[in-house]
């Protein structure tokens, strides 16, 4: 089967973000960059998958600047066959990189399946795996967090809010997004980190890909932080006393409860 | 402009985030929305009195229980139909799924997950959380072309219905093409307690709670106020609850009411999740956790004893 694992790079869960000067971005220092989460889950799924079925390849994808080829060798490290970067402008948007991505398994392809993570923890925007379906004109399940493999088909559970689950059969090709619970995802050993560093990364260019300004459909500008907390009213006396003065508080004075 | 409402509904009434995006400043725009699903003609009254002008039924068996696959083609012939100039839906599992198959189908612009809505004189202004709620940004269209927004439940009050307006009500019929999906089963394990995604109020503990059976004295709180149960990721990968319940930025981002974080030390990844709750509530031994940075009332104690108390202070409140 040939795999394709679409990963974004993002700053680490733990980053206190700083605004640029300009206020229509971040402030990239001292930022340590990760594989987005769920991206991961993704890339563990494929190499599962390409246990099961012999004669299989693995190929992940990213679109990013130059820094994110640090993303793609953690997933050659991780034991993936291949990777490529897309090299369009860092602010693209859903559309722009959905489209790169889309032109790049069409290059490289025909995928017999996709994987990639249910969001970016960056702009959470849940859509790039949506978008390759359609532009690839091919299915999407998404926010999969169990998968039955078929011949040509696949059984997917994906979570519906609620603590519902769909049950989605599939025919394949198909693009999968993959949520917690799928999988764990394992770790890149320190040798094998060491072995990604002379592996190749191919970078493919937006002229290669066909990607002009007009896929970008949207821009994020004017970035605000969130405004300062007034500082925490703590609530003095016995446990009881506490406990009776929040619920007053809560009942009366924001009545709601 | 002119603009399409994508409703969601349950047990035959709109749901209270589909009663949300009327209550967005749509300004004078003529407003549609779209109802799918067996037995929604009653809804119908609902939407009209909450300010829809047109209502488009999709009474069709084929979408009663439905693939995403389904509603994209059944919503992409509406669009192409009706040509609106906005599609909105809910940043809700049924809206997450839908809106960027809609955006990229139609070759339109997609804003996911918004937190402000505002239109003012044909002039649109839309902003959307960034990096798990660490900060805000602005989105820009760039072309005029349809744009298809998600907004984050519980980021407008609903209106007033005002029970002497009503909706031209439109049946819309659909051909479907062949499916490359087919929907096997629903699996119901939810409950009947609130998702934390959409609650007016949720309790969440941390791992010092020390047990999944632990988590009871959070449980009969949250029951009590109809709140939904938040779980730190600590918690979650302790095994005390199910990933459908963790809070944070790799779990589910909450923007509710209220927000009672009860023994939540609250790392940086817990705080992006949940700081844009209206009202922050921490309850913690430590009277330097991070937690009370955010929270606007405190109480410096140990869950173990106040959580029960609290339920006891609502108790005695209903009794009177």
């Amino acid at each position: 089967m040939n795999i394709f694992v679409c990963i974004k790079q993002v700053p680490d869960t733990t980053t206190q973000i700083k605004l640029r000067e300009d206020g229509n971005g971040i402030d990239e220092t001292d930022i340590q960059w990760i594989i987005s989460p769920h991206d991961e889950l993704a890339i563990e799924e494929a190499l599962i998958l390409r246990e099961k079925k012999p004669n299989s390849t693995v190929t992940v994808l990213s679109a990013g600047p130059e820094r994110a080829t640090e993303a793609l060798r953690m997933a050659l490290a991780m034991g993936v066959d291949s990777a490529a970067r897309l090299d369009i402008p860092d602010n693209s948007d859903s559309a722009m990189n959905a489209r790169a991505l889309s032109a790049s398994i069409n290059k490289l392809g025909p995928a017999d399946i996709v994987f990639t993570g249910k969001e970016a923890i960056d702009d959470g925007a849940s859509a790039v795996g949506s978008m390759i379906a359609i532009y690839l004109k091919l299915p999407c399940v998404s926010v999969v967090n169990k998968i039955d493999y078929g011949e040509d088909s696949i059984t997917c559970r994906r979570d519906i809010g609620g603590g519902n689950i769909e049950v989605i059969e599939t025919k394949l090709p198909a693009i999968i997004s993959t949520q917690v619970g799928l999988n764990e995802p394992r770790y890149a050993t320190a040798l094998n980190i060491i072995k990604a560093k002379k592996k190749p990364i191919e970078t493919i260019t937006r002229e290669e890909l066909g990607i002009t300004e007009a896929n970008q459909k949207t821009k994020l500008t004017n970035f605000e932080l969130p405004p300062p907390k007034q500082p925490c009213r703590l609530i003095e006396g016995s446990p009881t006393e506490q406990s009776n003065e929040l619920i007053r508080l809560l009942a009366d004075e924001i009545q709601a409860i | 402009m002119k603009i399409l409402i994508i409703a969601e509904h349950k047990n035959g009434t709109l749901t209270e985030t589909t009663r949300e995006l009327f209550g967005l400043s749509l300004g004078q725009s003529e407003v549609h929305a779209v109802v799918h699903g067996g037995d929604v003609g009653s809804l119908t009254d609902q939407l009209g009195h909450l300010g829809a002008n047109k209502v488009h039924l999709i009474n069709s068996p084929s979408v009663k229980n439905h693939t995403g696959e389904v509603l994209e083609q059944t919503i992409v012939q509406l669009i192409q139909q009706l040509n609106p100039d906005t599609v909105l839906a809910i940043h809700s599992p049924l809206g997450k799924d839908l809106a960027p198959r809609l955006a990229a189908t139609l070759d339109g612009s997609l804003a996911t997950d918004c937190i402000q809505f505002t239109l003012d004189n044909n002039n649109l202004h839309v902003r959307r959380p960034i990096y798990s709620g660490k900060a805000t940004a602005q989105v820009e269209f760039v072309d005029e072309c349809l744009k298809v927004i998600t907004i984050r439940p519980r980021s407008a009050r609903p209106p007033e219905p005002d029970l002497s307006r009503s909706a031209e009500v439109i049946e819309f019929t659909v051909e479907l093409s062949e499916q490359k999906t087919t929907l096997k089963e629903v699996i119901a394990s939810g409950g009947e307690r609130p998702d934390v995604t959409e609650a007016a109020i949720i309790v969440t503990g941390g791992r010092s709670l020390g047990s999944a059976e632990n988590f009871s004295i959070i449980e009969n709180f949250a029951d009590l106020i109809g709140a939904a149960v938040g779980s730190s990721r600590a918690a979650v990968d302790a095994g005390y609850r199910p990933y459908r319940d963790q809070v944070g930025q790799t779990g589910k981002v909450v923007s509710p009411q209220i927000y009672i974080a009860c023994g939540v030390s609250g790392a940086i990844q817990h705080l992006a999740g949940m700081r844009t709750s209206k009202h922050i509530v921490a309850i913690n031994t430590d009277p330097d956790a991070p937690i009370f940075q955010v929270a606007e009332y405190g109480i410096v104690g140990d869950l173990f004893e106040i959580v029960p108390l609290l339920t006891e202070a609502v108790k005695k409140r209903n009794d009177n």
